[in-house]
């Protein structure tokens, strides 16, 4: 999960790392007050969960309380690449000498940790990558070792920071350190990490990216979660246990597995393109159990999906067999149908593996009218992306 | 033959006594696994019966191994315990460690592979993984051993039921071994390493290789299969349609920015000579023509 930039500020906080003061504001007039308290200059910040903020004119520096004004008034509802601006940082400006950029992150490739630093900060770090490589610093960290000082001094080395800094961003970087290991985190980046005039190093900006398998170790976390920035679908899904993610499709797709899902949303692509570019609607992985009651729930979230034309519910019968999974979806059409907003759309079901016969008979003999059986995934496929295309 | 795992493996369960640990005991054991026993801290000296077989629980898996002579532990134990029983199987030097459990921290995990790393004893398989199965000989995990018998194929999989589906695709033809690498960010045994093993096993004639979206293991992959592969590899890379930024499920299946996309893997497979099947069918297809 992404954090925003203060909440991330919120953790460099308390693992000492030295960032600024700042203040989290929803309207104009409100960074106009925090602009007065600040005095000064200040930095005016649109939060939003995507890079290029500056670019998209997310970002000004205001040079007293008026402009302060003006600029949350312009950046307060700001479109960032399909992110709505809800909320803006109001911090003070900084006399900045130069900016660096340090990371620590989760190493798929190497299955490690990994520590990225650069005397070249306040740009795009993959563009240093590509451009100059050798301003780039790329330590592997061995998770049973950490960081120590002496590591954190030969990454500033590395990274080409100024020697008289040396010290100082070495500590900077065994506090980001803390906060990657101390918050679970999969992303810790400051983006610029800046030398002021005044010989201090100050995270200016933060990213931060937690994992939440950890959050057993970190229950306050659940306060990050943001349930107004999610769509009502992925909301309404999650509380009931569903992985679920709104797509912006017709067909709206169940299946077990989220290998198989993701090859289920695939094959309806493939097959909508002869319906006139028909489209998966969501993913939704009910998961290895596929019972009556999880059935029912995903099949009701979708049904309610007002994008949704046809449903494909593709199942591979494993541990549970295809005969539970048949009377899981007739169990859960029934509990359906008898509630007054049901709606009724038609259901192509594919079953396979595991008592794939019986269940298909469960399903043929309870004759339900609006599901149609069909045998293969591929041609499931295309049968939902058909009746999608026909659907009002 | 088989990788990995064959039927001289004598394998425990770490979680036996939970309710995953012990329905899934009993299906290994009905697909003719030698299960020699389970590992509970606080349960040992308790004999449970599981599916007529009456299975010592040992407090610990350097106790387990020392009185069963067991070479392979499976890990059910729920995320919070799971790097404390890793970490165990380690320490005992149990040979293959395939864990199942779903929703590990990533940061335990790279605990816990650093630690095999550094030990250099113990093969992880897994997490987030349906483990592996040498059709006719073992099956470690959740993988249903009636889908398919034991015959030509290698298959390495990031998915469960993707594993499955292609295992009853390619059902007439059988397999030597199906691993199920799992769908984490990090991972103990990787593409990579299943191919190398399936290269050498002479009883593997062609091997399926199934990715999905998130990371380039896949790419990598495709790089080792340029330079050390001799047999016939097929691929399915499942995730053409995952918008960017957004996690499919697995924690690991996911695209940042223009990196880890579908379409980037396939065209890594394809440059090295690897066919690429647009549905799981027609890679089966693509396997069959090969071996033909």
């Amino acid at each position: 999960m992404d954090l925003y930039e203060y909440q991330a500020k919120e953790l460099f906080k308390a693992n000492q790392v030295p960032t600024q003061e700042g203040a989290v504001v929803t309207s104009a007039e409100a960074a106009k007050l925090a602009a007065e308290s600040f005095g000064g200059a200040t930095v005016i910040k649109a939060q939003v969960k995507t890079g290029g903020r500056g670019k998209a004119g997310g970002v000004k520096l205001a040079n007293d309380p008026a402009a302060a004004f003006t600029h949350a008034q312009n950046i307060l509802g700001l479109d960032i690449k399909g992110h709505i601006v809800k909320k803006i940082l109001v911090t003070p400006a900084e006399d900045i000498e130069s900016e660096f950029y340090v990371s620590f992150l989760v190493d798929r490739s190497n299955r490690s940790f990994l520590c990225m630093a650069s005397v070249a900060g306040g740009i795009d770090i993959e563009e240093v990558a590509a451009k100059t490589p050798e301003k780039l610093a790329k330590i592997q960290i061995d998770p049973l070792q950490g960081v120590s000082l002496e590591l954190a001094l030969a990454i500033a080395r590395e990274a080409q920071i100024p020697e008289e800094i040396q010290d100082a961003t070495a500590e900077v970087i065994m506090r980001l350190w803390d906060t990657f290991i101390n918050s679970d985190a999969t992303l810790v980046e400051v983006n610029p990490l800046v030398k002021t005039a005044d010989n201090r190093v100050v995270a200016l900006d933060g990213k931060v990216t937690l994992d939440e398998n950890a959050f057993f170790r970190h229950p306050d976390f659940e306060n990050y979660v943001d349930i107004s920035n999610e769509d009502p679908l992925e909301t309404a899904a999650k509380a009931k246990g569903l992985n679920y993610v709104k797509l912006d499709g017709s067909v709206g797709v169940i299946g077990n597995g989220a290998g198989l899902v993701m090859s289920t949303l695939d094959v309806v692509a493939y097959a909508g393109e002869n319906f006139g570019g028909v489209k998966p609607a969501n993913f939704l992985d009910i998961g290895g159990g596929a019972s009556a009651q999880v059935m029912a729930d995903g099949l009701e979230i979708i049904l309610s999906d007002k994008d949704v034309k046809s449903v494909f519910v593709n199942v591979f019968g494993g541990i549970t067999a295809c005969d539970a999974v048949a009377n899981g979806i007739v169990q859960a059409i029934e509990m359906l149908s008898s509630k007054e907003n049901y709606q009724q759309k038609p259901i192509v079901v594919r079953l396979d593996g595991n008592n794939a016969k019986a269940g298909l008979e469960i399903l043929r003999s309870a004759n339900i009218k609006n599901i149609e059986i069909v045998e293969t995934m591929d041609a499931a496929a295309s049968k939902a992306a058909e009746l999608a295309k026909w659907a009002k | 033959m088989a990788i990995f795992l064959d039927k001289n493996s004598v394998v425990i369960v770490q979680g036996m006594t939970g309710s995953e640990g012990r329905k899934h005991t009993e299906r290994m054991i009905a697909s003719g696994t030698n299960i020699a026993g389970g590992v509970t801290p606080g349960k040992g000296g308790q004999v449970v019966e599981i599916a007529g077989a009456q299975l010592p629980v040992f407090n610990s898996v350097e106790e387990a191994k020392t009185q069963t002579g067991a070479n392979v532990s499976v890990v059910f134990v729920p995320p919070k315990f799971a790097k404390a029983a890793v970490l165990e199987a380690i320490a005992a030097e149990i040979e293959l460690c395939v864990v199942i459990t779903e929703g590990i921290p990533v940061h335990d995990t790279a605990i816990f592979f650093a630690q095999a790393q550094r030990s250099g004893k113990t093969r992880i398989i897994g997490p987030n993984c349906p483990g592996i199965i040498s059709p006719g000989q073992s099956n470690v995990g959740i993988t249903p051993a009636d889908i398919t018998s034991s015959g030509v194929i290698g298959l390495v999989s990031k998915s469960g039921t993707l594993t499955y589906q292609m295992m009853y695709e390619l059902r007439d033809l059988g397999f030597t071994t199906a691993i199920g690498i799992g769908g984490d960010p990090i991972v103990g045994t990787t593409h990579i390493d299943a191919l190398a093993a399936f290269e050498k096993d002479p009883e593997t004639k062609a091997i399926v290789m199934i990715g999905e979206i998130g990371g380039d293991a896949e790419e990598r992959a495709a790089l080792y299969i340029k330079d050390h592969l001799t047999k016939p590899v097929v691929a399915y890379v499942a995730g053409f349609t995952a918008p960017e930024g957004k996690t499919m499920g697995h924690a690991g299946a996911i695209v940042s920015g223009a990196s880890g996309t579908a379409a980037g893997k396939k065209q890594a497979l394809e440059a090295v000579g690897v066919k690429v099947g647009k549905t799981p069918s027609e890679t089966a297809n693509l396997l069959r023509s090969l071996i033909k």
